[in-house]
């Protein structure tokens, strides 16, 4: 009987097979992928971001600091290419952008309203709609409606962009048009309608998830109490189920920010501040779409503005990223 | 009435003690030892008896008022009452292509507690759920047949709902306070029904009535799911009551709570007894033999089988299932 003792113990084979490693590290690397790409992109960004507002970006700076040979030579390269082209101060507070034509200015004001306007006018439209949209779906809608409606919500939401811009070009303006006739061809309002027409399937779509989670104890606690479904929806569901909704919002309008093409194309490339919706504006990423497609060169200021303007809106969207979750944890209700 | 009330009490207490030492397995235990087969085999045959004996006593109905009971459905028992505030007939509940309810004739008298017993399945929740209309938001639910209250028959095309609810609280199995502040889910009911002048009264009013104003007294503002699991349950009967319906359905309120918690609903539900008519859905027989004056037996396929006073239930039951089953046989 000792000699048939089963025997447990590790020996080096029966634990983590070789399959097994390769398959673990294989997974790893897939996720290890992501998270490098994140922080290539911020470094590119930074990098291409000091070489607009300083003499020379980072890596120029490092390849003259080296080839300088000696530490002097080194310092020198440095401060020389350290030396101020374009000041933080002019370009975050300056309200003139016109960095292609003489004399240039860079101050990044106009794009930064372009680009809230867009996201402001898209919310006006995309968050009462959507929110709607949602409380339909997950009160009021039988299952039949439910299962046709979903669908077609998230075929919106498939559409490519630049498409968007084309419907907004040639059926939202000329409607707009109709109404207004001292409406351009590019315009602001027309822009944020078919962003915010974009951003609703985002919106309802995790609404109605997170309406859905609120248990049914609740919606019985309240009918049994006499509300109505009106009270229900508004009062019981929509208050329990605020955190969803709310990181539903900042979600959708980050997206808002972000959006390029369509914006590119409706509201045209012209950066003012203007309080007139119905003028031609330009977002941020309507001005990188600009340059991108223009001819300039390599190394030049115009090029570098790219990353200047790139880090703005990255900042942008990636404080609305911090805003929602930190919604999600402060309004999180536990339903039990 | 009260001191009435709290003698039949005293004195149905006494006799089911006796009862139970008596008989020797009035016990909670032999619930547990049922055979599933035996109850099977007893459901049948007793079904077929249960019938045939009802069939037999449809003429000493105490036809004194209210609507008339069918004869074929009629449970065994007195399922006439003199006050009856709720009288249902013939009623069938069906869930989709499953009958949940068959033919359901039996009164809940007014200001007193009326037990709905029987095993998991057999209907009593669907039963307390129709009397507020609550089976309503269940898409594949459908009822037939008729369910008065005070007289009038609420399944018909004119009645709203909501206004019936607002008659007919209900305090559920889980307690379901609202993500919201004690007060405010105290509030909550007395807001939507417009009755929010001197609120701030009304609440401590259904609190104190409640039993759980002592407890809460100085936290009106913190959330209701802070409470402990009873206080919760005290807490969603201070708001059913706050509005001050006519009746209070409790579906099974002290299965999630503790022995201590439990006894302080059970001594909450005979207190609200007073004011109110209150239909409460037990699996806990002994929870149903001390605290009800009326109780209801459910048994298998949605049947009522036997209405009566609760000691009659009890201590001699008409039939031989219900016996079974209140004595742990089957179940």
């Amino acid at each position: 009987m000792s000699s048939e003792r089963m025997d447990l113990s590790r020996n080096g084979n029966d634990v983590g097979t070789l399959g097994d490693r390769v398959a673990r590290y294989a997974f790893f690397s897939c996720a290890f992928v992501t998270v490098l790409t994140t922080i290539a992109i911020i470094l590119v960004l930074i990098n291409g971001a000091v070489g607009f507002f300083r003499q020379a970006t980072l890596v120029e700076l490092l390849g003259d600091a080296v080839s300088a040979g000696s530490v002097g030579g080194a310092a020198d390269a440095i401060g020389e290419g350290l030396a101020a082209q374009v000041t933080v101060t002019e370009f975050l507070f300056g309200t003139d952008w016109s960095p292609l034509i003489e004399p240039t200015s860079y101050g990044v004001l106009p794009l930064v309203w372009g680009t809230l306007v867009v996201t402001v006018g898209s919310a006006l439209i995309a968050v009462p709609v959507g929110t709607l949209t949602a409380i339909y779906l997950s009160e009021y809608a039988d299952e039949r409606v439910r299962r046709t409606l979903k669908p077609i919500l998230e075929i919106l939401a498939g559409i490519p962009t630049i498409v968007y811009g084309f419907f907004a070009l040639s059926f939202i303006t000329p409607i707009i048009q109709f109404f207004f006739p001292q409406t351009g061809t590019f315009n602001a309002t027309s822009a944020a309608i078919v962003v915010g027409i974009m951003i609703i399937p985002m919106i309802s779509s995790l609404s109605e998830d997170a309406m859905s989670a609120v248990p049914d104890s609740l919606r019985n606690a309240a009918y049994g109490l006499g509300a109505t479904k009106l009270e229900v929806s508004t009062q019981v569901v929509l208050p329990a189920s605020l955190s969803g909704i709310l990181a539903a919002y900042v979600l959708g309008l980050s997206r808002a920010i972000g959006e390029t093409m369509a914006v590119a194309l409706a509201m045209g490339m012209l950066p003012q501040i203007t309080t007139n919706p119905l003028e031609e504006m330009q977002t941020m990423t309507a001005y990188m779409v600009q340059v991108g497609i223009s001819d300039v060169s390599v190394g030049s200021i115009q090029y570098q503005s790219l990353f200047a303007v790139g880090l703005t809106l990255f900042a942008m969207t990636f404080a609305m990223n911090v805003l929602s979750m930190w919604v999600r944890s402060r309004y999180r209700e536990e339903y039990q | 009435m009260s001191d009435e009330t709290g003698d039949r009490r005293t004195g149905l207490r006494s006799t089911l003690a006796s009862v139970g030492s008596d008989r020797g397995r009035f016990a909670i235990g032999n619930l547990l030892s049922t055979n599933a087969e035996t109850t099977g085999m007893t459901a049948n045959s007793g079904s077929k008896a249960a019938e045939t004996t009802a069939a037999e006593r449809t003429t000493d109905a105490g036809a004194d008022s209210g609507a008339e009971m069918s004869a074929a459905d009629r449970p065994l028992g007195s399922p006439r009452v003199d006050d009856a505030i709720i009288e249902s007939r013939d009623l069938d509940v069906f869930y989709g292509d499953t009958q949940a309810l068959q033919g359901i004739n039996m009164d809940i008298p007014e200001k007193q507690v009326t037990a709905l017993i029987g095993p998991s399945g057999c209907g009593k929740s669907t039963f307390l759920r129709s009397i507020n209309r609550m089976n309503d938001l269940i898409d594949v639910a459908r009822v037939e047949g008729e369910l008065h209250f005070h007289g009038k028959n609420i399944y018909d095309d004119d009645v709203d709902p909501v206004a019936l609810r607002r008659k007919i609280g209900m305090v559920f199995q889980k307690p379901n306070p609202f993500p919201k502040s004690i007060f405010d889910n105290v509030a909550y009911g007395l807001r939507v029904q417009g009755k929010d002048d001197d609120i701030e009264e009304k609440v401590h009013q259904a609190l104190e009535r409640a039993a759980l104003i002592d407890e809460v007294e100085d936290k009106l503002d913190e959330s209701g799911l802070d409470l402990s699991g009873g206080q919760q349950q005290r807490l969603c009967i201070a708001r059913a009551i706050a509005t001050d319906p006519e009746v209070i359905l409790m579906d099974e309120p002290a299965s999630a709570l503790d022995p201590v918690a439990t006894s302080k609903i059970e001594d909450l539900v005979e207190e609200l007894a007073q004011e109110y008519t209150v239909a409460i859905v037990t699996h806990n027989m002994q929870q149903a033999a001390r605290i009800s004056d009326k109780t209801a037996v459910f048994l298998t396929g949605g049947h009522l089988v036997e209405f009566d006073d609760t000691n009659k239930i009890f201590e001699n039951p008409e039939s031989d299932r219900v016996e079974d089953y209140i004595t742990g046989k089957f179940g």
